[in-house]
């Protein structure tokens, strides 16, 4: 099948006013809070909403990942729309408790649910209260119609730990809110803190239950994922370290332990260029109070040949990036850093503060960079004509325009519905840029190989 | 045979049926239940669905972005012409508009689309949220419909009033305003439209090839490449041929009474149920001619496949399946599939089967068969495990419980991109289950259900660590 055929009238991205989204870059706000509530262990993730909600999000999520991934619904019918939801949202979590057995169940709210005005806060108080032998609820507000994913997953972050962490007793161990980030990279940020012997509380850690291993019998793959032990204990920590660059103050988690606790507080960008790893690794060095183990001098300093290496095939290149605001600013610094224009750095987000912390990241480029908030994919693709670019960094999503350009796309982030392996992608850390810039570098190689009549062997 | 705790809710204890084992008194057709982790979707899914493969028509979702966002291009639903169904389109509603109403900005985003792409008419999925704060999509339909001269239909998908078979009918409901809108000249005696089929990887154009090739003319799809000028004439048609238990009976039955025009069931799943189709079209329309190259197509479509098939049959012989599917209609098919491989299917189920779909599921299994309506992913587990199957059928969120389970697995849903249907689609069935349960990775994967035995002798690996803890 040819390329498609739609016929359309050019409209400019400049057209001013628009109304309709044109294939969205972002997904709806419940889609985040359930990744978050799937990588606590023992946690049922459950929407308060019609069950299309949790069947769609699930459906893509195992898209994406290849893994099962329940996600209750307390399923609203045309009653419960009208005289509230309370009935379905109790007989949802009894009978989620009866076939899970789980230790908390993570409750997140629709639309639906959240315009019709139902009071699931006190909802839950009560069901609790005739229902003595329920797990732990957990509640957040995640209309869809405020936010994206990547808020959900950040609101339900702060949620849970403001429903669970308790003023305690000081510990040595560390905090760290990594944000929306593949099952590989928060495995190898666990064996980070490992190695600096730093004892963590990674909220969420999805590294299993999104990336699990054979079975040999039915498990109900809710027992992977963050202690709700060590969650209640978050507020003793030494310090939080959260991976944050757009997001809204009012839903960081470790900016709410800061303030109710006094907990010490480390905000950075998602580690992925040395800049930002050196910076990262820094501040848990500083706070494990050992200077990193010689594996990391390693992975940095081959990085950086490798860096040496492939300079000329990548210099000025131009490169289309999309996604979550926080990744495209790690992936744009990382870019900037081994001489790549990040010509276009786009989002579906809408925080406000892409620009921003673009300017505060890559400031020597930003007279090069066109930055696109609150964006769709029908614009970002005629922005891209205008960018002349060289390769496209992003999910998958950017297929089509990638078939249209005929430039490469280097697969990063979520969703990755065309490929195996999503979990597997590593993003951050020095290994993480390594894997990064091996696979840019090769695209880059490769196009240009094949687009040669000659068809070198050697490059 | 290890047994396995089934752990069904009580609330859907009554939604399982041991076959023959048990008095047959299968309650279905219900909503589901809340807390069980359903594998339905909601209103505006089935409606989607169904006009999804109107590749002419722009589809516009009135509401937050998510819906749409999870719905842009998933289907394997070809077009040989336009392509606009593969885009995604939504007013993408905020808490602005929540507030104040979502109906400018609707009227506003459907002039500006159809401004921009030209379509043949408007589909408008209300969504949950719009039912809710009550946005009058007909008013606005109605005003566009007037000023840009094209239908601007609106489709009342709200998630919340049913299950995906209400989105069915409400899909038929918006189609059924496009019928009887256009022009019939040059429509024969001779004529049928095709309903329920939606041109995954390209199966209407086979089905089409095949009424062609009987001599008869095929008006409309009801779906599949689906035009909208062809929907409006199709009321031309002598015989609306109706595939898929739900989608579009509504249709059918408007159309019937309406225009009088009769309808039959059919399936293109598995030779018998293709043959049957095919005779059964023939045999309606009375004419000597059409039923000769009818016995002349399936004869020849049999005897050159069936080699093959029989090739397939010796190595899937003995294995187990157990099929899950939207609608039960595809589940009495594959059943007869599978038993033309020598597969037994163990455990059928669907998720929005009636009552007598459930009894024809009845009578077409094996004794002990486990029959389910609207199951759930605990309860399937231990279903597939406990029976022993080798074997699932079913769509993407079904695939991670056989494979973890380390069972074969076939996509039969919407999203698949090879053709199942037809003759040929036999054969790529017969191919796509005996790669999968033959496969040599099961040889490694600890399958520990007792009872069955794979084409790759299941072996248990010596654990590297201690035994995995198992719940």
């Amino acid at each position: 099948m040819g390329k498609p055929k739609v016929k359309t009238k050019p409209v400019s991205v400049t057209d001013g006013c628009r109304h309709a989204t044109r294939n969205p870059c972002r997904l709806c706000t419940p889609f985040g809070a359930c990744m978050v509530f799937h990588g606590i262990s023992g946690c049922v993730p459950f929407i308060h909403g019609s069950q299309g909600c949790a069947t769609y999000i699930r459906r893509y999520l195992i898209g994406h990942y290849r893994e099962p991934v329940d996600i209750a619904c307390s399923n609203f019918s045309e009653p419960s729309t009208v005289f509230g939801g309370k009935q379905n949202l109790e007989t949802g979590l009894t009978n989620v408790a009866a076939q899970y057995h789980p230790e908390m169940i993570g409750i997140c709210t629709t639309c639906l649910a959240e315009t019709i005005g139902d009071d699931v806060p006190m909802f839950l108080h009560e069901i609790k209260k005739q229902h003595p032998e329920l797990p732990g609820l957990v509640h957040v507000a995640t209309p869809s119609y405020c936010g994206t994913h990547t808020d959900g997953f950040n609101r339900a972050v702060r949620s849970v730990i403001e429903a669970l962490a308790q003023s305690g007793v000081k510990h040595k161990g560390v905090n760290l809110f990594s944000g929306m980030l593949s099952p590989a990279d928060l495995r190898y940020l666990k064996e980070i803190m490992t190695d600096f012997e730093l004892s963590t509380m990674m909220l969420p850690d999805y590294s299993d239950s999104f990336d699990g291993v054979v079975w040999g019998q039915y498990e109900k793959n809710i027992e992977h994922g963050t202690a709700l032990a060590g969650i209640a204990k978050a507020a003793g920590a030494c310090a939080s370290i959260e991976f944050r660059s757009t997001a809204s103050s009012k839903d960081s988690a470790g900016g709410y332990l800061l303030k109710r606790f006094g907990t010490p507080y480390y905000g950075m960008p998602i580690p992925i260029s040395v800049k930002d790893t050196d910076r990262f690794l820094s501040v848990v060095s500083q706070l494990s109070g050992r200077v990193p183990p010689d594996k990391y001098d390693g992975e940095r300093g081959r990085l950086i040949d490798a860096y040496v290496d492939g300079h000329k095939y990548v210099f000025e290149k131009r490169a289309v990036v999309y996604g979550e605001e926080d990744l495209v600013v790690a992936l744009a610094s990382f870019l900037s850093e081994i001489g790549i224009i990040p010509a276009l750095c786009a989002s579906g987000g809408h925080s406000g503060r892409l620009r921003d912390a673009l300017a505060e990241q890559i400031p020597e480029m930003m007279p090069d960079v066109t930055v696109l908030e609150d964006t769709d994919f029908w614009d970002i693709a005629a922005a891209a004509k205008d960018a002349r670019p060289d390769l496209i960094v992003g999910n998958s999503n950017g297929y089509k325009l990638k078939r249209e350009l005929g430039i490469p796309l280097i697969r990063v982030g979520l969703p990755i519905h065309d490929r195996i392996g999503a979990s597997r992608i590593l993003h951050v850390g020095y290994r993480g840029a390594q894997q990064l810039y091996d696979r840019i570098v090769n695209a880059l190689i490769e196009q240009q190989q094949e687009e040669s009549p000659i068809g070198y062997t050697h490059i | 045979m290890e047994t396995v705790p089934h752990n069904i809710l009580e609330g859907r204890k009554d939604q399982v049926h041991r076959n023959r084992q048990q008095p047959f008194n299968m309650v279905c057709e219900k909503h589901s239940l809340a807390g069980s982790v359903s594998q339905r979707a909601c209103v505006f899914c089935g409606s989607r669905v169904v006009l999804y493969p109107i590749a002419d028509a722009l589809h516009l979702i009135h509401g937050p972005a998510g819906c749409a966002a999870y719905t842009w291009d998933i289907r394997g639903a070809l077009s040989s012409g336009p392509q606009l169904h593969r885009l995604s389109f939504t007013t993408d509603l905020r808490e602005r508009d929540i507030i104040f109403g979502g109906e400018k900005k609707l009227y506003h985003a459907l002039i500006e689309l159809i401004d921009q792409f030209q379509p043949k008419a408007a589909f408008v999925y209300a969504t949950c949220i719009v039912g809710v704060i009550g946005d009058d999509v007909d008013a606005v339909c109605k005003r566009v419909q007037e000023e840009k001269n094209i239908p601007a239909l609106p489709v009342h998908s709200e998630g919340f009033k049913g299950t995906k078979k209400d989105g069915y009918k409400a899909a038929c409901d918006a189609m059924a305003r496009l019928v009887g809108t256009g022009d019939t000249a040059g429509i024969g005696p001779l004529s049928l439209n095709i309903m329920g089929d939606f041109n995954i990887a390209g199966e209407t154009w086979l089905i089409k090839r095949y009424y062609e090739q009987m001599g008869l003319q095929v008006v409309a799809s009801f779906t599949g490449d689906g035009r909208i000028d062809d929907l409006r004439r199709a009321h031309g048609a002598a015989l609306n041929v109706v595939q898929c238990s739900g989608s579009m009976i509504h249709l059918a039955k408007d159309m019937k009474q309406r225009y009088g025009i009769p309808f039959i069931h059919v399936s293109y799943f598995g030779i018998e149920d293709m043959s049957r189709a095919l005779y059964e079209v023939a045999e309606f329309f009375q004419d000597e001619t059409i039923l000769t190259r009818t016995q002349e197509l399936v004869r020849d479509e049999i005897s050159r496949i069936m080699p093959e098939l029989n090739r397939y049959r010796e190595k899937l012989t003995g294995k187990r399946a157990c099929v899950y599917t939207g609608g039960a209609f595809k589940a009495f098919s594959l059943v007869r599939s599978l038993r033309t491989l020598g597969v037994q299917t163990v455990v059928v189920g669907s998720q929005t089967g009636s009552k007598d779909d459930y009894d024809m599921l009845r009578r077409l299994c094996d004794e002990g068969t486990i029959l389910v309506d609207d199951t759930n992913p605990v309860e399937l587990s231990r279903f597939v495990q406990e029976k022993g199957a080798d074997l699932l059928i079913g769509g993407v969120k079904e695939r991670p419980i056989a494979y973890k389970l380390g069972l074969g697995f076939c996509d039969h849903n919407h999203e698949r991109k090879q053709i199942l249907a037809g003759y040929e689609g036999m054969v790529n069935f017969a191919k796509e289950v005996y790669s999968s349960v033959c496969s040599p990775v099961w040889k490694l994967v600890p399958r520990r259900r007792a009872g069955s035995e794979a084409c790759a002798e299941a072996v248990e690996p010596a654990p590297l660590s201690a035994a995995r803890k198992v719940s």
